[in-house]
């Protein structure tokens, strides 16, 4: 039997380890983004969890919004990539720094 | 017995994979694990009973996201050794922040619980016989969810708009056809008449 324990507990650890991602990662534009997408799963598996125990399945539907929205933003972040490679020959995000003044 | 150790042995694979994302040295090893991240927290909603969501995770993470991610780590020809080269400036920072929000976060949910009223150590509730996750699901998204539904289609549609709209670029030079023009031309546009004097001195000279 799976408890809401055990669930909470591998989400908020998934949660940590993505925070730990974007602080490592900081120069590749591209692992922040994937970072990001792991914090939304750890999210997505907190609703998932909750909506099974509550019997509610209105926490699976927010779930289908989530991946929906992610799945936007992955493909809108990955085109302004492709564009700011174009631009400048690189994604580190140091080089990101026109609007500093 | 089985569906616990199952977890036990999914939630090891997904923490595992999930920091092969963050410390692997090659984007696309990285992005090799988050797909094998995503597919077993698919296998974890699957021991959850939330089979649709399972199977939507792994053909809109899997099947298209992560191919995208894929797909620009391999077009962008990215110096990997200059982005990684900067890499333990701040790992002690992000292992302190990370270590600190997951001893918060369990120790929270492990100590005291969400509410008296949520039992932590209680299963997910039972289905009733022949119940069908699909179809509830469907029940709450195209009856009470339905605008937001519509909402979401048309933020995937601006999304589409967007990311073509980025990414096209017209280069310079390109010869290409303007079907307008060629259908607008008219007679007088292409052919010229010239008048010239019909040269007779020379023709009276050949015989």
């Amino acid at each position: 039997m799976i408890t809401l324990q055990m669930l909470l507990v591998l989400s908020g650890l998934l949660f940590a380890i993505a925070v730990a991602g974007i602080f490592i990662n900081r120069k590749n534009i591209i692992l922040l983004l994937m970072c990001m997408e792991l914090l939304l799963l750890s999210a997505n598996m907190n609703f998932v969890a909750f909506s099974r125990y509550l019997g509610n399945i209105d926490g699976q539907v927010f779930v289908f919004f989530v991946l929906t929205v992610a799945a936007a933003e992955a493909a809108i972040g990955l085109a302004i990539v492709v564009v700011l490679f174009r631009l400048r020959h690189s994604i580190n995000v140091a080089d990101i720094s026109s609007l500093k003044g | 017995m089985l569906v616990q150790i199952l977890f036990y042995a999914f939630a090891l694979v997904l923490l595992a994979a999930a920091l092969g994302v963050i410390t692997v040295r090659n984007p696309v090893h990285s992005a090799l694990c988050l797909v094998l991240t995503f597919f077993t927290a698919a296998a974890i909603w699957l021991l959850l009973e939330a089979e649709f969501l399972a199977i939507v995770l792994v053909l809109v993470y899997v099947g298209a996201v992560m191919v995208l991610f894929l797909f620009v780590v391999m077009m962008l020809d990215i110096d990997i050794e200059k982005l990684r080269s900067g890499f333990t400036h701040h790992w002690w920072l992000g292992m302190a922040t990370a270590g600190l929000l997951a001893l918060e976060i369990v120790g929270v949910v492990v100590a005291r619980g969400l509410s008296p009223q949520m039992d932590m150590k209680a299963g997910a509730t039972p289905l009733p016989a022949g119940a069908s996750n699909t179809t509830e699901l469907g029940m709450a998204l195209y009856t009470r969810y339905l605008y937001p539904f519509e909402l979401a289609a048309v933020l995937l549609l601006v999304a589409i708009i967007a990311a073509i709209v980025l990414t096209m670029r017209r280069r310079r030079g390109l010869k290409v056809q303007d079907i307008n023009a060629q259908v607008a031309v008219r007679r007088e546009d292409r052919v010229r008449i010239v008048k010239m004097p019909a040269e007779k001195a020379a023709a009276e000279k050949v015989p």
